[in-house]
């Protein structure tokens, strides 16, 4: 560790690197003509070097100053990734303010408590959409001051008294900057490394979602630390996509981004994601496993509408990409024939294909957030892209374990982070210690004791254990959903889940069985690979939810089940687990329903009481249910849908000796 | 009638202006059948001017005779204070009027840029061989006018499917790609032919934002038919109600829905 303090000092010169603002002033002293950020706007992708960037910034924290931002405000930050909002965060920064980014796609009710707990006089909002919310939200929030947007649209005919565009103030702070000049440079001046950084809502799977705020030193130490690790540099392309209120984000984008120098992407719109990943072929990337997962699928189903010959090819080279890719990509020594047939398959088959999916140019990557599946997972190792798991979360700054070049695999998540220690308790829960450690949690003195003691350890809330042979970290589940079964053997619902989800038809699982005798199981199809196949078998569909119930989609799903049985099975520990009954949900579990959290994780306990009735049927050994389920759209009007739902028995593996094996 | 200058102010507190389009005494006859009957309206600068009625009321034809596809037999149009008379649909685009069908009417086989490019055919001066060999003047225009299509595309959100072809466009996003070809003419006076017809609710929220947005982002006037009277109702400044070729009804919202022919013409009316 002495080491590394000491190249910390050494990389950060005289003064320190002890703030966003400072990164920015160095980046632009060495090399301001470098890019730092591109959007694509009709059609073109625009460009922002350092220099030019470090001037919109400026411009920004003094439209800040003219408008009365005072040191330790909050200002929250709500739209999609386009670099204004990140200037806008680092802007906050440099005024002495906290910047909250939140989710743009929460509606104004669950947005309400946040503005409210943080107390944001301030907002900048994307578009129309999130200035209107923010117009609902001020019903019953009364401390917001004033509103900034970024996109114009729409905005022309508001009560304009305390609202204005992000770029008006702009312009009026750089008008007025003799007026402001000093106090901002004061105001930089006076940043410490232990001034909070930026403040991040954590969504939380169950009770009310908590601010953790990180301080400079988290950021820029958990930074410089993991750009060590996977030798990043400033010649880096990133494409910045995933939700700008979740910590990978503000690490990636601003943290790393600032400490290394490299260029953020923003892409044209959500839903350009995938053309824009292709035009930009990022070298560092990240990703959950839903996006590998969906690439996979839509790759998959392309194959299969092509030609024979190509469809052969693929199979062909893929085949031998599975046997020697991972192999070639860790360093371990391979037979001279193998390589040769490993270069002709890139020259025809892996190079066209990671150019399409992106991945021409992929150095480094990380897929955290959920399990990936292992096909999934070595299907990109194997196509020569550097693709590892970390393990992480807010409270860490992200980095907890993990993967070195070398060792990677599908089934663990790594290694300790450089500086990080860990330990697992009596009960398996994960604990850690790190510079990344966060702060406290906003106003909630309670929650910052429980999870973090005095000597800085935190509690993960995960159970897992150290695999020895290796050294690397293998998580269970999380530690609160891990429970027992009535005859005492263990019940640990994600592991049964992730090995459903890996099917490409599956696209979430919910497991029961905590207290119970058997496990049952809810299923949501995913209706990209399962309408694939439906118009491929002459299957007629009007609807997810006739879909879903199709008979020969139950059968389908049902083959998936009873091999994940066997499979569970042959788990000395988990065998109890198997699935007995299952049902295919009639709706996706969604964010907007509160089924779910906004990064996708599922909300246990409000989906098991949200319904409690399917469950019961799922018991009580009736082969139908009939539900009414309400659902929420977009606008944040609620409708209910209803639905009679098989329920399906699956094959379950008669298991003998597992009362034994949990004594 | 009212006076060409004089405006009215909307409910939003818009300022509408005066008299871009006249319709006098209007009859269309197709043969025997009677379309349209001595009907009179205006539409203003500005305003968004919807034109209901049950189906077969003749607002189709009402608005082929406002984009000039149909000459009246009686009556005149008058459009910028002067009468027009008949003409061919390229003189009317050139005048500043563009439009969008009820049955979508794109080109199936082109890319959604290339078929919003289409709409600013009136800007482009160059002629085909200068295309072909697209070098300077040619270059310089599609350039200028692609950065056009570009601002459309932004604006209606349709960046995702801008190289996608049309025919793979599901029902919604073709009438969206069809908006921006019309926008693309850059027009004073916008048509659009029944613009929701066929859309789920998300859609129709989406498509009515848009319409609203187009007004108020660059002050097109706009004329449009449509039968979802809730939608309508939103939308428009002024409504004119046909039923059978009469005009049975004119005015804002409020008063067109208070009216009794109008419940009469759309609840049906007990004959007894």
């Amino acid at each position: 560790m002495g080491r590394r303090e000491r190249l910390a000092q050494t990389q950060s010169g005289a003064g320190g690197m002890q703030s966003l603002p400072a990164l920015l002033h160095r980046n632009v002293t060495q090399f301001g003509d470098a890019p730092a950020y591109r959007e694509k706007e009709f059609g073109i992708w625009q460009c922002w070097s350092w220099a030019e960037t470090a001037k919109e910034i400026r411009a920004i924290a003094l439209g800040f100053l003219e408008i009365g931002v005072e040191k330790g405000d909050h200002i929250a930050v709500i739209g999609r990734n386009r670099p204004a909002h990140y200037w806008s965060m680092v802007a906050a920064q440099m005024v002495g303010a906290i910047p909250v980014p939140l989710y743009q796609d929460a509606v104004a009710e669950e947005m309400t408590y946040v503005m409210e707990h943080c107390g944001a006089k301030y907002v900048v909002c994307g578009d129309q959409e999130q200035v209107d919310k923010v117009i609902e939200i001020q019903e019953k929030v009364h401390q917001i001051k004033h509103i900034l947007y970024t996109d114009k649209r729409g905005m022309r005919k508001y009560d304009h008294s305390q609202m204005n565009a992000l770029e008006d103030i702009m312009a009026e702070g750089s008008a007025g900057h003799a007026r402001f000049d000093a106090e901002l440079d004061k105001r930089i001046a006076e940043i410490t490394y232990d001034d909070t950084c930026v403040m991040l809502y954590t969504s939380g799977t169950t009770g009310k979602p908590k601010g953790v705020v990180l301080s400079n030193r988290n950021v820029i130490e958990s930074a410089k630390n993991s750009a060590d690790f996977d030798h990043l540099t400033r010649n880096e392309d990133i494409l910045s996509y995933l939700p700008m209120a979740w910590v990978g984000d503000f690490i990636f984008s601003i943290g790393q981004a600032y400490w290394c120098g490299f260029c953020v992407n923003c892409p044209e719109s959500a839903d350009t994601m995938m053309t824009d990943l292709r035009e930009i072929g990022p070298t560092y990337f990240f990703a959950p496993p839903r996006v590998f997962e969906t690439q996979l699928t839509n790759v998959m189903i392309r194959m299969e509408d092509a030609g024979k010959l190509k469809q052969r090819m693929f199979h062909h080279f893929m085949a031998h990409a599975k046997k020697v890719g991972g192999l070639l990509l860790d360093g371990k020594p391979v037979g001279f024939g193998d390589k040769l047939k490993y270069a002709l398959g890139n020259l025809l088959v892996y190079g066209p294909l990671k150019d399409t999916l992106g991945y021409g140019r992929f150095r480094v990557g990380y897929t955290a957030g959920e399990a990936i599946g292992p096909e999934i997972f070595d299907f990109y190792r194997s196509l020569g892209i550097n693709l590892k798991q970390l393990y992480g979360q807010t409270e860490a700054t992200v980095f907890i374990t993990v993967q070195p070049d070398g060792e990677v695999r599908a089934d663990t998540v790594g290694v300790p982070a450089p500086d990080v220690e860990l330990k697992i308790d009596d009960s398996g829960e994960i604990h850690y210690r790190s510079p990344g450690v966060f702060v406290e949690y906003y106003n909630n003195p309670d929650s910052t004791a429980s999870t973090k003691d005095a000597e800085g350890w935190v509690a993960t809330g995960d159970a897992g254990f150290i695999e020895e042979s290796s050294g690397h970290l293998r998580i269970i589940d999380r530690a609160k959903d891990v429970g027992k079964m009535a005859d005492g053997s263990m019940f640990a619902p994600k592991y049964v889940e992730n090995k459903l989800k890996f099917y490409p038809d599956i696209l979430e699982v919910v497991l029961f069985g905590n207290g119970k005798d058997r496990c049952v199981a809810f299923i949501n199809i995913d209706l990209t690979a399962v309408g694939n196949w439906a118009e491929r078998n002459n299957v007629a569909y009007a609807s997810y939810q006739e879909l879903a119930g199709h008979p020969r989609v139950l059968e389908t799903i049902r083959g998936h089940v009873e091999a994940v049985n066997k499979s569970v099975a042959a788990d000395e520990m988990l065998s109890g687990c198997q699935v007995h009954r299952f049902v295919v949900l009639h709706k996706e579990l969604d964010a907007d329903d509160g089924e779910m959290t906004r990064t996708r994780k599922v909300r246990r306990g409000f989906v098991e009481e949200k319904f409690h009735d399917i469950i019961a049927a799922l018991y009580d050994g009736s082969g139908q249910v009939s539900t009414t389920t309400e659902v929420t759209y977009e606008d944040g009007r609620k409708g209910s849908i209803s639905a009679t739902l098989e329920i399906v028995d699956a094959p379950v593996v008669p298991v003998v000796q597992h009362k034994v094996a949990a004594e | 009638m009212l006076d060409n200058s004089e405006g009215y102010v909307a409910e939003d507190g818009r300022k509408i202006g005066g008299v871009v389009m006249e319709m006098k005494n209007i009859t269309l006859r197709f043969g025997g059948v009677v379309a349209i009957k001595d009907i009179s309206f205006d539409i203003r600068e500005g305003e968004i001017r919807a034109i209901i009625g049950p189906n077969g009321a003749g607002k189709s034809s009402m608005l082929n005779v406002i984009s000039g596809f149909y000459v009246p037999q009686e009556g005149e149009v008058w459009f910028h204070g002067s009468k027009r008379p008949p003409m061919r649909p390229f003189e009317v685009a050139q005048q500043g009027i563009a439009r969008t069908f009820q049955n979508i009417a794109l080109f199936e086989g082109m890319s959604v840029l290339d078929n919003v490019m289409t709409g600013r055919l009136g800007f482009m001066k160059t002629n085909i061989l200068q295309q072909a060999l697209w070098k300077g003047k040619a270059e310089a225009e599609e350039t200028e006018n692609r950065e056009a299509v570009e601002k459309i595309i932004d604006f209606l959100e349709i960046q995702h499917i801008r190289k996608t072809p049309v025919s793979r466009l599901p029902y919604g996003l073709k009438k969206r790609v069809e908006l921006a070809r019309a926008l693309a003419a850059e027009p004073k006076l916008l048509l659009l032919d029944e613009p929701m017809a066929g859309m789920n609710v998300e859609e129709k929220e989406d498509m009515s934002r848009f319409i609203l947005d187009v007004n108020d982002e660059f002050g097109t006037t706009i004329a449009l038919i449509e039968h979802d009277m809730g939608v309508v109702m939103d939308l428009s400044d002024r409504v004119v109600v046909m039923d059978y070729g009469k005009k049975i009804g004119d005015g804002t919202p409020d008063e067109v829905r208070n009216n009794q022919e109008v419940i009469d013409a759309y609840l049906g009316v007990s004959h007894d």
